[in-house]
């Protein structure tokens, strides 16, 4: 008989070492999986894992990694501050997409004129708009004690609908034929979030993103605000003694989190999107929680969690076309990462030992 | 911006040489905005798929991506389609148009076709097919079997394509039921059987006794058929697994013949840029067997209009019509051009509401 048994103290190596054992399961039961969908799972799984980073095109695929994971580290970043301190903003697909509408509104305020400063106004429009969002749950937790978890998520299906709304009045692009959709960005070069090196991926919202990983790491490490933050989500009672003020912490991890997906969304919208259209958002917002869970909620690991989870969406797609697997298949594969790193989890507190049955 | 033009043609010549290296076999790449087992307009786009297939056995090989959203990832999916030496790409919906636009620039020795979109360039051809004339049939076939006077309206997005859908199917259902209101549901969607069933749902709460899609999945099917007393349409596809009752008729998108035609163009080199619109003349639009559900005499009338239209002596869009506003739009007679109906952005005389804006 087998029986699970609480460590004293969470283990650290195990910690570490989940990650990279979910990993290894999701390669084991995904290629089972694919095998049983009658593929040749090494193939498989070296598609996804390999072809974007090595492959024949990988000049092509590893500045697109860049592209994808950018978001969703950025996201993650900030939504991380929060979960460690207990504070659960789940609605930051509804801030990416305020951040990328009040981001492109105020760019396409200006349109045609050319200016330097216009991109620096629509930045910190779209962490404007992000920021807002998020302050609505955040106002109402401290005010009324309001679940964040709920009004944060709610808030994700009102602003699809504002979304909507812009791309059909608004935004509309007024020389669009009456389709829905903003002016591409991307064709107005005061407002477009061009590549830095062309070819490279390199656009601000990665730059922007590696900025947010060392910024929290210093933020969580080396600050006062970041040691209250692990308090309160360690032990609450003692963060009290410390003096923290709660309200203020949930105003900042909201208020931050929310600007950070909006800067995201800011960054997508003027640049590898181009457009505010009714579909804009394709769960980034979303994602990020699992990309912040994936990476322990600490800044390296979220870097590195968001790269891995770029890599399974392009692989993914490559796996799709080369190979003929169903894109259900490729989501199956990805849920299995969340699925086994929650799993595997359990081992950094329990530990599983053979115990004879008792009698009792 | 010399190194995008670097990295463009190392590309082109990448994407050049693995074409060349396949050539015996012609590429073919489709990317879809959902499932192919949605049942409806994907599903219709991978049939077209199996077609070029059959028809061209040896000498070509198609790939598709399922599901891929509308925007940056589309973008990816065309140009992997592309580095890996597709001769020929088909985009399947609307949100497609600015990506296959910014991919076609990149290999200008790939083609495109971009489905129901309207941006063109030498290496981008659009296709669509008049859906609004199946339409005119389905309305015809609704404001005869409404007994409740209400006919409900899922539509996808407020899209000249969708509007003009509404407008042929209110025109020809209030021709022969003068009594018969829409209500229309925006679902902000082509594919969600959730929404699209709380649609439905909805709009037979509110006392619709027919409902017509402009979404792809059977979901709204499937609530008629709960519901017992709902007449539906299939759309995009036949849905006849919901025959006879409450699908009693469909809109059928073929796109067969016009992916064999285009696959055999690029393969015999004559491939050019253009701009295709076809319908019930063309075999583009079918209607699916109306059902026995529907009494004997509004069949025939239904398929008289058919014939009318495939003979081109009837246009759906044929005046006196007049816009919602009451403003006059076509005068007796006279029938409206290509130009307005591709970017039809006003309700006809008599619906209610506002295009959402």
């Amino acid at each position: 008989m087998i029986v699970l048994e609480k460590r004293p103290q969470p283990s650290k190596a195990w910690s570490y070492a989940t990650p990279l054992v979910a990993v290894l399961a999701t390669m084991v039961f995904g290629g089972l999986l694919f095998a049983i969908l009658g593929k040749n799972p090494v193939e498989a799984i070296g598609t996804i894992f390999w072809e974007p980073l090595f492959g024949e095109f990988a000049f092509y695929y590893r500045p697109q990694l860049l592209v994808k994971g950018a978001p969703l580290v950025l996201i993650a970043i900030g939504l991380s501050l929060g979960f460690r301190a207990g504070i659960w903003n789940i609605g930051a697909e509804g801030q990416y997409i305020m951040g990328a509408i009040f981001g492109a509104g105020a760019g396409l305020a200006f349109y045609p004129l050319d200016a330097f400063y216009i991109f620096p106004i629509m930045v910190i429009a779209g962490a404007f708009g992000g920021w807002l969002w998020a302050m609505i749950p955040a106002f109402l937790k401290v005010r009324f004690g309001t679940n964040e978890i709920l009004v944060s998520l709610m808030l994700v299906y009102v602003a699809e609908q504002m979304l909507a709304s812009v791309s059909l009045g608004l935004l509309k692009n007024p020389e669009g034929f009456g389709f829905p959709g903003s002016r591409n960005l991307q064709s107005y070069d005061s407002a477009h979030n061009a590549e830095l090196i062309a070819g490279s991926g390199m656009h601000w919202g990665v730059v922007t993103a590696l900025i947010a990983v060392i910024f929290s790491y210093v933020l969580l490490n080396r600050h006062m605000l970041g040691f209250h933050i692990r308090l309160t989500g360690e032990a609450p009672r003692a963060a009290k003694f410390a003096g923290v003020n709660p309200a203020r912490l949930i105003l900042f991890c909201l208020g931050l989190s929310g600007a950070l997906a909006g800067l995201a969304g800011m960054f997508e919208v003027s640049g590898p999107s181009g457009v505010v259209s009714i579909d804009f958002n394709v769960g980034y917002g979303f994602t990020a929680i699992i990309v912040a869970f994936l990476g322990r909620l600490h800044p390296v690991g979220i870097l590195l969690a968001g790269g891995l989870m770029a890599l399974t969406y392009i692989g993914g797609e490559i796996a799709q076309s080369q190979l003929g697997l169903p894109a259900a298949a490729i989501q199956v594969f990805q849920g299995m990462l969340l699925f086994f790193l929650l799993a595997f989890d359990l081992l950094t507190n329990y530990r599983i030992r053979a115990a004879r049955s008792e009698v009792a | 911006m010399k190194f995008t033009t670097l990295l463009a043609s190392a590309a082109m010549a990448l994407g050049l040489a693995s074409g060349a290296m396949a050539d015996e076999k012609t590429k073919v790449g489709f990317v879809y905005v959902g499932p192919v087992g949605d049942g409806g307009w994907t599903y219709e786009h991978n049939k077209g798929r199996l077609a070029v297939e059959e028809e061209f056995g040896d000498k070509v090989e198609t790939v598709f991506v399922e599901s891929v959203p509308e925007g940056p990832d589309a973008e990816r999916v065309m140009t992997q389609m592309a580095l890996e030496g597709a001769d020929l790409i088909f985009t399947t919906s609307f949100g497609y148009m600015d990506p296959t636009i910014n991919v076609a620039k990149k290999f200008p020795n790939v083609k495109f076709e971009h489905a129901t979109g309207y941006k063109t360039a030498e290496n981008v051809s659009v296709y669509s097919a008049r859906f609004y004339e199946g339409r005119a049939v389905q309305g015809h076939i609704a404001g005869k079997m409404t007994k409740s006077n209400i006919i409900g309206y899922i539509g996808s997005y407020p899209i000249p394509e969708v509007i003009r859908g509404i407008n042929s199917a209110y025109l020809h259902a209030k021709a022969v039921n003068p009594d018969v209101e829409f209500k229309i549901i925006w679902a902000y969607t082509w594919f969600d059987p959730a929404k699209e069933a709380d649609a439905a749902t909805v709009l037979i709460e509110q006392g619709a006794d027919v409902i017509l899609q402009h979404t792809d999945s059977t979901a709204p099917q499937a609530a008629a058929q709960e519901a017992g007393n709902v007449v539906t349409f299939g759309q995009a596809s036949d849905m006849s697994e919901y025959a006879p009752f409450p699908r009693v008729s469909s809109i059928i998108d073929d796109w067969a013949p016009y992916y064999i035609a285009r696959t055999k163009a690029v393969m015999d080199g004559t491939w050019e840029s253009a701009n295709t619109w076809d319908g019930i003349r063309e075999g583009m639009v079918a209607i699916g067997e109306i059902s026995d559900a529907v009494p004997a005499d509004v069949k025939e009338e239904a398929l008289a209009l058919k014939a009318a239209m495939a003979a081109g002596e009837y246009h759906p869009f044929t005046g006196p019509i007049k816009k919602q506003d009451g403003s006059d739009w076509l005068a007796d007679g006279e029938t409206a051009d290509d130009g307005t109906l591709a970017g039809m952005n006003f309700y006809v005389e008599g619906l209610e509401g506002e295009i959402p804006q």
